[in-house]
């Protein structure tokens, strides 16, 4: 059971890194939503994996609300998307700026 | 009871000067306000504190009631209270009533003398909170309450000498005044600071410090002595201090009458006399100071023969009597010392308005050697005049000679016949100067007759009057006993009478006989000299004497100079090249790691998030580690 408990851990663990590089290293939206959902299913993953180890359902609760909550974020996000590239015409995130106050200063 | 009225002695002057000022940023800033009101606030204030003080007066005739009033407590630090507290003793009621009637009669003066002043209004707001400080420097129930009151004195003393600001040099003159004051107030502070150390535990009132200097080590005692005369010292203008003096006569003449009649000058005098209970356990410190005043009083004489600047010969002669009175409280005879504090308000007070009515008169002209036949023109300044000249010279019966003769009686009898020899040179060296200036402005044959002179209005000469009226009787209150008197004020101060001080009858006569011939030989002096001087030249002094003994100079040389170098070493080397490179450049350190810190700010939405999730691991491993 341990092992198996060590194999999930690790897959998650990959999961969770690969969307940690995806989050930092792509420009696109799109897949930088993709790499952030990636993360939250690998704690999931976490979550479900030792809700089982220790048999209890409470982890299995908490999974269940973030895939809820998973849910209505990606509709927030996908419309935010929308407005984004109808402002820039583009999915880079490296030219949504207007926040910052780098120009100020240089 | 109502013994609350004594807080209502210094509160009325302190509330009218408020109101004074009040009225007078009203008067400059938006409408103007008639002369009158400010004379009659400023007026009644002194008047009305008066009469408060002569009540207690009244009721203490007859026994040894204090009177005491706490106001509220001012501080409460760690076990250790200060209560605005008032004290009315016999010395202070004494003090109270002098300083509120001849602050009174100096306040009507300057009605008439500032009448054409354009900051009348801020003149007697500067007057009244004079008369406050002071008043609260002799009813003040504590030191540190004195020392409000003594530095409330000093500010206004800085105020009133730079008056006419206009001109540097008076404001010079005040900056001078106010330096050496602070000399002075370190070594009060210095010696309140190891009283409050030694003695302070049990209240600090005059009273409990009474009961607890007895348990005090003497050489203890004789440190807080002496630190507490370099403060009298600074404010009574003695040796070496005394240089202020001579400089506050860059202020309108009634505020030179106010700072050498009533107020300030007088200051450390009192200190003196109230503080008798720590004295009276070091009688080697109370020598140092009557030595102190002897030589002071010899000194500002002998340079007052040479000056030719009517105010500056009253200003070294104020000096001169206190160093009489430093003589008498040094050597125990705080009442002696006192009751010349009283009878010196008088005719020092008339001294300084006829000086000030004459100055007036002859368009602001102070050299004595250019005014000259002033007795004809000025009949009632020229008998106020005389009167008081007679009274500091020590002419019987006028006021001067009792308490001088009780001065030189205190030293002879004490044994210090040093001190004594020096009053009685500097006895005649008095008669001397005071005539000299009486005989050359009165007398002297005048130059300038053409000349118009200007009116001095009534309010000038009504205070003159009862000044005089004052300088020939003030005198009465303390004849002594072998005169047929009984010496009401040394039985007045009974506390602060030295008994041990007696000498045989014949004695008596003889030093009063000494004394009286002292005064006649410089007087015949001045007579002789001066009375007919022809002023067609005015004379040119040089010589030690005329330039002060270089006194200002060495001063100037040795000490002011070394301050400023030092000074100028501070700010030009220390600041700009150690304290601004420590300011600057940890600005300039600043600026540089914002600049460096503000590249992380880079807009780069991939590098915040690489950088919170960073730290948000890094926080989950310490957390876990933490947690273990």
């Amino acid at each position: 059971m341990a092992d198996s408990l060590l194999s999930y851990i690790a897959l998650a663990m990959i999961l969770f890194s690969i969307g940690f590089l995806g989050v930092i290293s792509r420009k696109n939206i799109f897949i930088v939503y993709m790499s952030i959902e990636l993360m939250l299913n690998a704690i999931n993953l976490i979550f479900i994996s030792l809700g089982r180890y220790y048999e209890t359902m409470v982890p299995q609760v908490m999974a269940m609300i973030i895939i809820a909550i998973a849910a209505a974020e990606a509709a927030v996000f996908l419309s935010l998307i929308v407005v984004l590239y109808r402002r820039k015409k583009s999915l880079d995130s490296d030219i949504f700026t207007v926040l910052s106050q780098k120009d100020a200063h240089e | 009871m109502n013994n609350f009225l004594l807080a209502w002695i210094v509160l009325i002057p302190l509330l009218s000067s408020m109101t004074l000022g009040l009225m007078y940023l009203f008067s400059i800033k938006v409408i103007k306000i008639p002369n009158i009101v400010f004379t009659v606030l400023g007026l009644s204030s002194p008047f009305l504190s008066f009469m408060i003080g002569f009540s207690f007066f009244l009721q203490m005739i007859g026994n040894h009631e204090i009177f005491l009033y706490k106001a509220y407590r001012w501080l409460s630090v760690d076990g250790y209270d200060i209560d605005m507290g008032f004290m009315a003793d016999k010395l202070s009621i004494f003090m109270v009533l002098f300083i509120t009637f001849v602050g009174g009669l100096i306040h009507i003066y300057a009605s008439g003398y500032m009448k054409t002043d354009k900051g009348y209004g801020k003149f007697f707001f500067y007057f009244n909170l004079f008369l406050a400080s002071m008043l609260l420097l002799v009813l003040a129930d504590s030191p540190i309450i004195m020392f409000i009151g003594w530095e409330g004195v000093g500010v206004c003393s800085y105020f009133l000498i730079s008056y006419y600001y206009e001109d540097t040099k008076n404001v010079q003159a005040g900056n001078k005044a106010f330096i050496a004051n602070r000399v002075g107030d370190l070594g009060f502070i210095i010696a309140m600071i190891t009283m409050i150390y030694y003695v302070g535990s049990n209240g600090f009132d005059y009273i409990n410090l009474e009961a607890g200097m007895q348990n005090v080590p003497i050489n203890v005692l004789t440190f807080i002595g002496s630190a507490l005369f370099v403060g009298a010292i600074g404010k009574s203008a003695q040796i070496p201090l005394f240089v202020w003096l001579p400089d506050a006569m860059a202020g309108p003449t009634p505020v030179s009458a106010l700072i050498h009649a009533a107020t300030m000058v007088t200051a450390g005098v009192y200190m003196v006399a109230r503080f008798h209970f720590l004295y009276d356990l070091i009688p080697n410190v109370g020598l140092i100071i009557a030595y102190v005043g002897a030589f002071s009083a010899l000194f500002a004489a002998i340079i007052a023969t040479k000056q030719t600047d009517i105010k500056k010969i009253l200003a070294y002669s104020t000096m001169s009597q206190l160093g009489y009175m430093f003589i008498a409280v040094g050597l125990g005879g705080y009442s002696v010392g006192i009751f010349h504090v009283f009878t010196h308000a008088f005719f020092k007070a008339l001294l300084f308005m006829g000086a000030g009515a004459v100055i007036v008169a002859l368009h602001h002209e102070q050299n004595i050697f250019k005014m000259g036949g002033m007795r004809s023109k000025t009949p009632i300044v020229y008998f106020a005049m005389l009167i008081a000249t007679l009274a500091i010279t020590g002419i019987p019966p006028f006021a001067g000679f009792f308490s001088k003769d009780e001065i030189l009686l205190t030293a002879f009898s004490s044994g210090e016949y040093l001190i004594w020899g020096i009053g009685v040179l500097t006895a005649i060296l008095t008669a001397y100067y005071m005539f000299r200036l009486l005989f050359v402005v009165f007398h002297g044959k005048n130059y300038q007759e053409s000349r118009k002179l200007h009116t001095i209005s009534k309010s000038m000469i009504m205070p003159l009057i009862v000044l005089a009226f004052g300088s020939i009787v003030a005198g009465f209150i303390g004849i002594p006993e072998i005169l047929g008197g009984n010496n009401l004020v040394g039985s007045w101060l009974n506390d602060w009478k030295n008994s041990s001080l007696h000498v045989e009858h014949s004695r008596e006569f003889i030093l009063m006989g000494i004394n009286i011939l002292a005064a006649v030989i410089g007087t015949y002096v001045a007579y002789k000299k001066f009375f007919n001087y022809d002023m067609a030249i005015v004379p040119k002094y040089n010589g030690i004497i005329w330039k002060k003994f270089y006194i200002d100079e060495i001063y100037d040389r040795f000490i002011v100079k070394k301050v400023k170098e030092v000074s100028i070493f501070i700010s030009y080397k220390v600041d700009v090249n150690f304290i601004d490179m420590i300011v600057m450049g940890l600005s300039r350190g600043f600026i540089k790691s914002g600049h460096f810190i503000s590249k992380v700010q880079n807009a780069n939405t991939r590098f915040y998030a690489f950088f919170m999730l960073v730290g948000i691991s890094v926080i989950s491993t310490y957390l876990i580690m933490v947690m273990r």
